[in-house]
């Protein structure tokens, strides 16, 4: 009995102490970024690791509603790439932020499914029988869903399509749908349509940018990337023409960007 | 048909995953071991209108959903309610977002998976070795140390293991108040579903992986044991 109890004890304090190492440490440079900048941001951090090896930028993606909603409880992030202005700003208003939100790029949506191509018929691919679910976004929390709602209400198909949609937690999740066949069709991100994953799954329409008001995507400084070197040095990072060049290679259009 | 290509390699996040979830399933099975073991024994020795009331409040973990725990926990962590308001200023404890509140988180979410068994062990103890011990002089301590503890190592064991096996494929607390920071609060469930979002499927399918076997071997070894150790009781 002694000798089992002693086990325990020297195993848990083994793993106690592995526990204690990872709380303080973690990344120098913590980013949140909404779901449409996955690919991009990925290649992106991968450069600027390469560049600044002591940063150790990491990235999490999700939908912007949650990380406004997380960062309004202190989570722990330098930088926060939203997939609007409006989520930034808020958090400015809070007085969460360093600085004031500076806008990076503009965002386009796309009808993308792997059964049909969405060019032949363009919107009117959701009234196809064989569409039986539309992934997008969920409205409530995240940028591109709300948008995908406008196109709905703009083409006039939102009454119809509306009991046919699937909603992910973000628009990664809804892209994760289309991709898998879970759901027939999705409104998505065009960055995420652009990527090698899904190109090569299957094939999207872009939705003009007309059809719903303009995907100003803002990115915000954090509290905590108050003297925080490796903030500002990505934040230049995403100024500069590496990134540009990259945020264009993924359909975002910079025109309104600075 | 699924887009799946499952074969993987293990990357540096996937380790830094790994001894996260380990450390964190270590933790909550140590901690809740400290605190089952007077918990059940209090539970057993407790009487009347206050036992229902506790075996409740133990037991309700086993039929909330997860993100109703994440949910209060997210509350009482934050500045926004005056629980969280006194946890943070006057104890000092800012729980989001770090390792230590999802630790906390474990402990609820885990907690009758410890006790349960614990407290079946006491009850199987025969009233014989508590009065024994007693007309030797020993203390209600030595009792509990010496004579009750070392006759129910199965429960020790099955609780201490349960504890650990389900924090390991805690999901929905560690979404609510963890914030999927990696190195700090990523552990391998929530690593599963980012990474299945992101189509990395041989990723996900490393960590899938990864729960299903230990979770398995753990399972294998407790069955082995407690059956060994039953059989050896029988003698």
């Amino acid at each position: 009995m002694r000798r089992l109890i002693f086990l325990f004890c020297l195993l848990l304090a083994a793993g106690g102490a592995g526990g204690a190492a990872p709380a303080p440490g973690g990344p120098a440079l913590t980013i949140a970024a909404a779901a449409d900048l996955k690919y991009v941001l990925d290649s992106l951090v991968t450069i600027f690791n390469r560049r600044h090896p002591a940063a150790q930028a990491s990235v999490v993606y999700g939908s912007s509603g949650r990380f406004y909603e997380q960062l309004s409880h202190g989570a722990p992030f330098d930088i926060f790439f939203s997939a609007d202005s409006d989520y930034p700003r808020r958090l400015q208003q809070a007085g969460l932020t360093a600085g004031a939100p500076v806008p990076y790029a503009q965002g386009r949506l796309v009808l993308w499914s792997k059964k049909v191509d969405p060019k032949l018929k363009g919107i009117n691919t959701l009234l196809d029988p064989r569409m039986q679910r539309v992934a997008i976004a969920n409205p409530a929390h995240a940028p591109y869903g709300r948008r995908a709602e406008e196109v709905l209400r703009h083409y006039q198909l939102y009454d119809r399509v509306q009991p046919r949609l699937v909603l992910g937690e973000n628009i990664g999740q809804a892209a994760q749908y289309a991709s898998t066949g879970a759901a027939d069709a999705g409104l998505l991100a065009y960055s995420l349509a652009l990527s090698p994953e899904l190109r090569r799954l299957g094939k999207f329409y872009l939705i003009p940018a007309a059809a719903h008001t303009p995907l100003q995507q803002s990115y915000v400084l954090l509290k905590r990337a108050q003297g925080n070197a490796a903030a500002a040095a990505f934040v230049a990072f995403v100024a500069g023409p590496v990134a540009r060049q990259a945020l264009r290679k993924y359909g975002f259009s910079l025109a309104g960007g600075r | 048909m699924l887009p799946i290509r499952l074969a993987f390699e293990l990357t540096p996040d996937y380790w830094e995953t790994l001894r996260l979830t380990l450390a964190l399933a270590t933790c909550t099975a140590g901690l809740l071991l400290l605190l089952g073991i007077p918990l059940a024994y209090a539970l057993v020795h407790s009487r009347g209108f206050f036992k229902p009331l506790l075996e409740a409040v133990v037991g309700l973990p086993l039929v909330l959903p997860p993100t109703v725990i994440g949910f209060y926990l997210l509350l009482a962590f934050s500045d926004d309610t005056a629980l969280g308001r006194f946890l943070i200023n006057t104890l000092g404890l800012s729980l989001n977002f770090t390792f230590a509140g999802i630790l906390v988180g474990s402990l609820v979410y885990s907690l009758p998976f410890m006790v349960q068994p614990l407290q079946a062990g006491f009850q199987n103890l025969p009233r014989s070795l508590t009065e024994a011990s007693h007309t030797l002089g020993k203390s209600r301590l030595t009792t509990l140390w010496r004579v009750l503890l070392p006759n129910m190592k199965p429960a020790l064991l099955s609780g201490t293991v349960l504890a650990f096996a389900h924090t390991l494929g805690e999901f929905g607390v560690v979404l609510m108040i963890g914030g999927n920071l990696p190195g700090r609060t990523r552990v391998a469930s929530i690593a599963i579903y980012d990474e299945q979002q992101s189509l990395h499927y041989p990723q996900a399918n490393a960590y899938a992986l990864t729960l299903l076997g230990v979770a398995f071997v753990i399972l294998v070894l407790l069955f082995y044991v407690t059956k060994r150790d039953s059989a050896r009781r029988l003698l």
